[in-house]
């Protein structure tokens, strides 16, 4: 359990010291939802309706535009070569480091949420069942991100590959979060959106940590 | 317990790459006759010999190639499962390379079938598209192949891409089956599977054409898949002897 929670705090001091990353995501967060209201115009009405949707794209948007520094850095300096002869095995390396990844880059986004919800006319309910969406629907985000990153480790020219793999993989998320939203909030309150939505988050990561692991062997052979 | 010296059994014997290729050259020209005279069987069938709808009227010729097209966009992609798996438990080069042949193939049958959806729902729906739960679904799969081709032209060791591709293949199958149902219950119009367990459900007339075109394609597909296969087997010989062949000018020995 020691060495779990070593790699978690390894993780996120070297985010934290080299900075920038997380202040460039939440700048990339916050742009998008700058940018929306100019293109759409500032309708009122429009922008609180469509408000869920934009939080719920920028937050997709932002947590692919990460992804690439997951385990580079690690594969580049030989890091991950010498994690695969830690005491624990490689996949339980893997969901700390998806911990930790989901505390540097989606934990912030929610935080800064309330920013966008202002900007787009979001009401209380609304705004309340986005964030409770958005806390469930991340992990599933960050897996299968941290899945498209694994699978391009090696590449040179991998940069854009990992978002095209896995935006499609994402749908389910994207789907079930905005229902849970327009469910909760709505007239007529349903929770079969937010039962579907916890159900694939808790589904993506409890298996797919070790397709990562997986991949991060094969990419080291 | 005896230890027995493994020998190969006739499988992994038909399907040594070098094998493979000396007994497939054998097999393509009766695969693509054969392809060609179930064509046109079907094509008589379906354009001669079969009645129009009494609501949709002649457009339901359209089916007759839409749905062969979308049931190899499935197919194929579960073949390619399936050579996932083998080229991840039995790290078997033919495996990795009817997994890379396929995806194209994929790519262009699951196009076709949205094209020749899209063309049936403009005189039958009155639009060319709809975010309808199974046309969605379709589209998020054509992404899918999409991607897996721009994935294996990143990869410059292909058998180590090979694996890595096939975790993510195997993920992807995984993910299908969700990712319809999710598609399907945020919005569906699409008339219900005409393929169901207890048999057809249409006339004669028309199931008979249907299914002498779903033949016809499937072995299309099957004969463009071994042409893609040899091909690809000898890229990548090719890529071996021109790297051997720098090797030694430029007087590395091996």
């Amino acid at each position: 359990m020691n060495a779990f929670f070593a790699i978690i705090t390894r993780d996120i001091k070297l985010a934290l010291r080299n900075g920038g990353s997380t202040i460039t995501l939440l700048a990339f967060f916050l742009t998008i939802g700058v940018i929306m209201p100019i293109a759409i115009g500032p309708n009122k009405q429009l922008l609180a309706e469509l408000a869920p949707a934009i939080i719920w794209v920028a937050a997709l948007l932002s947590s692919l535009l990460g992804l690439d520094r997951l385990f580079i850095s690690d594969h580049e300096d030989g890091t991950l070569l010498g994690l695969q002869h830690a005491q624990i095995s490689l996949t339980a390396i893997t969901f700390a480091k998806l911990i930790a990844h989901w505390l540097i880059t989606a934990l912030p986004l929610i935080l800064a949420t309330p920013v966008l919800a202002v900007m787009l006319f979001m009401d209380m309910p609304t705004f309340l069942a986005t964030i409770l969406a958005l806390l469930l629907g991340t992990p599933a985000l960050v897996t299968l991100g941290a899945l498209g990153a694994s699978v391009a480790v090696t590449l040179k020219r991998g940069g854009i590959i990992a978002p095209i793999l896995i935006m499609p993989l994402t749908m389910p998320v994207l789907i079930f979060g905005i229902s849970t939203t327009n469910s909760l909030a709505g007239p007529d309150a349903s929770n079969s959106a937010l039962l579907f939505l916890s159900a694939f988050s808790l589904l993506s990561v409890a298996f797919i940590p070790f397709a990562i692991a997986l991949a991060l062997r094969t990419a080291e052979e | 317990m005896s230890v027995q010296a493994k020998t190969p059994n006739w499988f992994s014997k038909l399907a040594h790459p070098g094998v493979f290729l000396s007994w497939s050259q054998h097999w393509i020209m009766p695969l693509a006759v054969l392809t060609l005279i179930t064509f046109v069987i079907g094509l008589y069938y379906a354009f001669f010999n079969s009645p129009a709808d009494y609501q949709m009227g002649e457009t339901v010729r359209i089916m007759y190639i839409h749905v062969p097209n979308a049931w190899l966009s499935q197919m194929v992609y579960g073949l390619m499962a399936v050579s996932a798996i083998g080229s991840l438990v039995w790290r078997h080069p033919l495996a990795d390379v009817a997994m890379k042949a396929a995806a194209p193939l994929g790519a262009a049958f699951t196009a076709l079938a949205l094209f020749t959806g899209s063309l049936w729902g403009r005189p039958t729906w009155g639009t060319f598209w709809e975010w309808d739960g199974r046309m969605t679904s379709t589209l998020v799969l054509f992404l899918m192949y999409i991607g897996l081709v721009a994935l294996w032209q990143t990869f410059n060791d292909q058998s180590r891409g090979a694996r890595i591709i096939a975790i993510f293949t195997l993920v992807g199958a995984i993910n299908i089956p969700i990712i319809k149902f999710s598609v399907e219950w945020w919005n569906t119009l699409h008339q219900p599977s005409i393929i169901k367990a207890d048999g057809l459900s249409m006339p004669p007339s028309i199931a008979t054409p249907l299914v002498i075109m779903m033949l016809a394609f499937t072995l299309l597909f099957f004969t463009l898949h071994m042409i893609a296969m040899r091909s690809e087997i000898q890229r990548r010989r090719a890529n071996n002897l021109e790297r051997q062949h720098i090797n030694q000018t430029m007087g590395i020995s091996q």
